[in-house]
């Protein structure tokens, strides 16, 4: 059980990154990469979180003008879970209930991102304010 | 920024995605290979994702673009490899790449082409 | 050395065999075997011992066990909490052996500074709240070790519960017995499309013989995994549906996504034979 010396520098459990361009985007990506395998989630949970986090961080970029990714891995009781928040202060959502339907077949600019992202975590938190920016909250659980 | 090199075997083209790929690097590739398709008259094309871990909505639009561009060209899009847990992942995310044909591995995507190959020049083969 | 350490070091190595001795005797004062009052009780004790004595002569922070000078003694708590977790004792019997140390402590730091009663007193506190902490360590240690062979142990259950076989060259089955829930989806999905890829079979049949009931939920299941193998270039059928299970699913007006249905694991075989493009002959006797 005592860990042996390992070559590999551990993520602070808490943290953020800026996300202002598309190369973000793919480092976002590997840092929740790094996150979820610290944090020991299986292959599975680790390709959903990333993948959630692949659209939300281009949200961000793409739509919010910019922003930043922030982390915390949480221990909630017996459980270990991994929070991720992506923020803007961009222009905001108008239509909340039209951005969370899925936009795949209409064509329109996010189509699933955010609603599919919501369907590859446990928790998913919304806030929006037009002219304001944006906070999408997600996390997924051991 | 990256490019992905496309290679050619005889009438198809073959894309191997190995990288992290970033937004601009897979709409670099659509545009390579849409011209490499008129270039060459390349009847199909086998794109292998079995390296990539993340397949989010920008890139199954990417391999759907693909496919599409490729027919109105004429040629066949076949992708392979797709990881379990990608494709797990895709259906949560309610992704269909509807239109994209897909195959297990290499072998049986160029089997797929190759089987469009001599449809289209009329020869019957009883393997 | 900070005043604190100082008073600590000197108890700590004052006279080891006996410090030794008086833990021990509080161990096995508790009449619990699993306390660990015997040989290995000895061993594990000296070993703690020397960890402490030496991280209080380097001056780890008495009141934070998180400080870098009590790695060693962080890492003997564990592999105490393994060792005692795989011989089965409890956890409280595990943190017990630690809270323990209490006693040999105070009978020290009585003889050291029983001439000064306040220093006695905050050095009997300091030493309390330290002890309590590896305690805590301890038993929060072995809770996630008793989680981490149970996670195990449920994931191995499941699994021997949905083995997916190989019927031929291409075609692999997976008979689903029992109720359908999502964890157990998850799980049948992940083992069936691994095994797709391992193999190269096109074909996955599955079995639904034994599953009770069929309604919205367990259809959905069912057809996100099919979606899955499709999305991989390989194709499903859904063998073993009974009567009631057809009747149901045209009641609940659940579309099946034009996914091919048979009733019997032997029709599905048949027809997965027959697309793979084989031709059964049989000769006479």
């Amino acid at each position: 059980m005592p860990m042996t010396g390992s070559s590999v520098t551990t993520e602070p459990t808490t943290g953020s990154m800026p996300l202002q361009g598309e190369r973000d985007i793919v480092m976002c990506r590997q840092m929740v990469r790094r996150l979820t395998q610290q944090a020991k989630f299986s292959l599975v949970d680790q390709t959903k979180l990333i993948t959630a986090a692949s659209e939300l961080s281009r949200n961000t970029v793409v739509y919010g003008g910019g922003g930043e990714m922030r982390w915390e891995i949480v221990q909630e009781g017996l459980r270990t879970g991994l929070r991720l928040a992506f923020e803007d202060k961009g222009p905001g959502i108008p239509d909340v209930d039209l951005a969370l339907t899925d936009g795949w077949t209409s064509g329109s600019g996010m189509g699933v991102g955010l609603s599919g992202s919501r369907r590859l975590v446990n928790d998913f938190d919304l806030r929006t304010e037009v002219g304001v920016g944006t906070c999408v909250t997600v996390a997924r659980w051991k | 920024m990256e490019r992905i090199p496309i290679l050619r075997m005889g009438r198809a083209l073959l894309v191997t995605i190995q990288i992290d790929l970033q937004d601009q690097v897979a709409l670099q590739l659509q545009d390579d290979l849409s011209a490499q398709i008129e270039r060459t008259g390349a009847k199909g094309v086998l794109i292998d994702i079995s390296a990539l871990e993340i397949v989010d909505s920008f890139v199954g639009r990417m391999l759907a673009s693909i496919s599409g561009i490729a027919r109105v060209l004429d040629a066949t899009t076949v992708v392979v490899g797709m990881q379990p847990a990608v494709a797990i992942t895709l259906v949560e995310l309610g992704l269909s790449l509807e239109g994209v044909r897909t195959a297990l591995n290499v072998e049986r995507g160029m089997q797929l082409l190759t089987a469009g190959f001599d449809a289209d020049d009329g020869i019957q083969r009883d393997d | 050395m900070k005043q604190d350490n100082a008073v600590f070091d000197q108890v700590l190595k004052a006279d080891p065999e006996q410090f030794l001795k008086e833990w021990l005797s509080e161990v096995g004062r508790s009449g619990n075997a699993s306390a660990g009052a015997g040989a290995t009780g000895l061993a594990d004790a000296r070993e703690l011992l020397g960890a402490l004595a030496a991280a209080v002569a380097a001056d780890a922070d008495l009141k934070n066990l998180q400080d870098a000078a009590w790695a060693r003694t962080r890492s003997v708590l564990a592999a105490l909490s393994q060792s005692r977790a795989a011989q089965g004792a409890s956890a409280g019997d595990t943190s017990y052996f630690v809270m323990a140390l209490k006693r040999p402590l105070f009978i020290g730091l009585d003889k050291h500074l029983g001439s000064d009663p306040k220093a006695a007193f905050d050095a009997a506190w300091t030493g309390t709240v330290l002890i309590d902490q590896l305690a805590q360590f301890t038993a929060s240690t072995y809770q996630r070790m008793r989680e981490d062979v149970i996670a195990r142990q449920q994931q191995e259950l499941l699994e021997l519960s949905t083995p997916v076989v190989k019927l031929w060259d291409g075609v692999l089955a997976v008979p689903m017995i029992g109720t359908l829930d999502s964890s157990r989806t998850q799980l049948v999905m992940e083992t069936l499309l691994t095994r797709i890829v391992e193999t190269g079979s096109e074909l996955a049949i599955i079995d639904i013989t034994g599953v009770p009931t069929v309604d919205t939920l367990v259809a959905q299941h069912l057809l996100k995994t099919v979606t899955a193998i499709r999305l991989m270039g390989a194709d499903a059928i859904i063998s073993g549906i009974r009567p009631q299970i057809a009747q149901t699913i045209v009641h609940l007006g659940i579309d099946l996504q034009g996914i091919t249905t048979k009733a019997s694991l032997a029709d599905a075989l048949q027809l997965a034979m027959k697309k793979a493009g084989y031709t059964i002959t049989r000769s006479k006797a």
